[in-house]
């Protein structure tokens, strides 16, 4: 006898709203529907109402994690209309701030996983580490996610080289953080087991649903897009796409936190190799005509479209977020799976509602809840438990269940 | 002392705040979950974060209200036990900031408060996001406020 769950839209543990419709039968989850836009903001059309200058610090609020990807990527689609090739210095400090930005936003990540699954003590040290992060983006660009600095046609603000020595230092420290965290997760025999197998992603699966970032590089498809299309300064730095084939959550993990390292190294010879020159290519008029933006954002690959009519503001700008084409997975990662792995599963491919739901449908808020998000939370804690239990393990956590 | 008064002292001992992110772009919420977190650790002072309005003192608002969320808003403000207090946490909760033009805003936060309770006691942390020690100040501020 099959069974829906309603979780949300509001929950304790995800920050914003999204609501689930879990058809289950006994434990185990047999259809699962998503319904979004309770944070329809209508940016879109906001941007339509300003001028070119405007518009990046407006498309800087469409996510507070991913807040230089919109206004870089925005740049990109005018710089695309207008054929125009950004001054070197400025391609590297865009470099800087997206990778900085990167590291930031996979810290957080892995925090909020080791929460989902009860392991407090992860998301303590993810969230301790991400603070000298912030900071370090404070340095350089003055406040710790909203930068203001991408501009059409370069960036508005030098980065203060004097900073650059403390931000060095910081960022040796945070190379053995990462390291150790990375080393604690992987080795950790209970999270192995945790995660494995759980949620798993085929390459063809993720083929099917278009899956960008992470969530399909975990799956086994090297996309990313600094390295299909480059732009900024990533083609004349040495890097390398992180892949792993299982697919399930454990990789999920395992590339992001690889992928920090990759990160640090990157910001570090950005900072080496900074060019002098000019940092943006003074006023533009944009002319007629349509463009387009790519940008790798920490979920994955992020899409902006703008057309101009020639006048001083975008008659068109449509976003589509990486975890507009994530969130669909849901349905091949989590039918079959027990509930107690749909709140990890959910996770796995850290959706962002801010940056979805500009154009998400409103359906009705209504309708009774049977089971709460914080009991699924529980039942996913508790599978941890058992795991430890089974392997004869003290569990390291705090397992406050309840 | 009348019982109102012993509740508010009671209240300022370890506020309870329910977190509500109305529609905003995340950034408030993060710099939220940030104070929870090694650095800041609100904890220390009794403050914590639940997972249900009823168990709450503090309803906290991040974002402008959109169409969508509303009502849920409403409900929540009004499921909670008084004495009650709602902190507007950034620009947008404060006064919408760039969302003032928007189609899908509902209306300022502390009108749509307001309008279920008349006698609603908000404080405001403006900020875009305001930083962790803004809305630990904020908090300390209520906290002063109340009896």
């Amino acid at each position: 006898m099959a069974h829906v769950i309603r979780i949300g839209p509001y929950h304790p543990l995800q920050e914003e709203p999204a609501s689930f419709l879990l058809t289950v039968e006994g434990e185990r989850v047999i259809d699962i529907d998503v319904q979004l836009g309770y944070i329809h903001k209508g940016l879109e059309r906001l941007a339509e109402q300003r001028t070119y200058d405007m518009v990046p610090l407006l498309l800087e609020r469409i996510c507070g994690i991913c807040s230089a990807t919109h206004s870089i990527n925005f740049c990109h689609a005018v710089e695309d209309i207008l054929g125009l090739a950004v001054p070197p210095r400025a391609r590297y400090i865009r470099t800087i701030v997206g990778e900085l930005e990167r590291i930031h936003s996979h810290l957080l990540w892995v925090g909020l996983a080791g929460h989902f699954i009860g392991y407090e003590t992860v998301f303590m040290w993810a969230w301790k580490y991400r603070e000298p992060v912030l900071d370090m983006y404070e340095q350089l660009t003055g406040h710790r996610q909203n930068s203001a600095l991408p501009q059409v046609g370069g960036v508005r603000r030098d980065l203060p080289e004097q900073a650059f020595p403390e931000v060095r230092r910081t960022l040796d420290a945070l190379d053995g953080q990462v390291e150790m965290l990375t080393g604690a997760v992987l080795d950790d025999p209970v999270l192995a087991a945790r995660l494995s197998g759980v949620g798993v992603l085929t390459a063809e699966q993720a083929l099917a649903y278009g899956v960008v970032g992470p969530t399909a590089r975990a799956s086994g498809l090297a996309t990313d897009v600094r390295a299909d299309e480059p732009y900024a300064a990533y083609p004349e730095l040495d890097w390398k796409v992180i892949t792993r084939s299982e697919g399930d959550v454990f990789a999920k993990a395992v590339v992001r936190l690889l992928e920090l390292k990759e990160s640090i190294g990157l910001v570090r010879q950005a900072m080496e190799k900074l060019p002098p020159g000019p940092i943006n290519a003074g006023p533009l008029h944009v002319p007629r005509g349509e463009g387009i933006g790519r940008y790798e954002a920490p979920r994955g690959e992020d899409v902006h479209y703008v057309r101009s009519n020639g006048t001083n503001m975008p008659e068109r700008v449509k976003v589509r977020a990486p975890s507009y084409v994530n969130i669909p997975s849901f349905r091949a990662s989590c039918i079959g799976q027990t509930i107690s792995d749909v709140t990890l599963t959910l996770a796995a491919c850290d959706p962002c509602y801010s940056c979805t739901e500009r154009m998400a449908v409103v359906r009705d808020a209504g309708g009774g809840s049977e089971i709460t998000f914080s009991d699924l939370v529980r039942l996913g804690r508790e599978k941890t438990l058992r795991i430890a239990r089974e392997l004869g393990r003290k569990p390291d956590l705090d397992l406050e269940i309840g | 002392m009348a019982i109102s008064t012993l509740l508010l002292r009671a209240l300022k001992k370890s506020p309870w705040v329910f977190h509500v992110g109305t529609s905003g772009c995340n950034n408030c919420d993060i710099e939220i979950a940030d104070c929870m977190t090694p650095r800041f650790d609100v904890e220390r002072f009794g403050v914590r974060l639940v997972g249900s309005p009823r168990h709450a003192d503090v309803l906290l608002l991040s974002g402008p209200i959109s169409r969508g969320c509303r009502r849920a808003v409403q409900e929540a403000y009004l499921q909670m036990p008084a004495p009650k207090v709602v902190l507007l946490v950034g620009t947008c909760a404060c006064s919408m900031g760039i969302y003032r033009d928007a189609y899908s805003v509902a209306g300022p936060a502390d009108q749509v408060i307001l309008e279920v309770d008349r006698n609603a006691r908000l404080v405001y942390v403006p900020g875009c996001p305001p930083k962790p020690e803004t809305i630990i100040a904020g908090v300390v501020k209520l906290l002063e406020a109340l009896a």
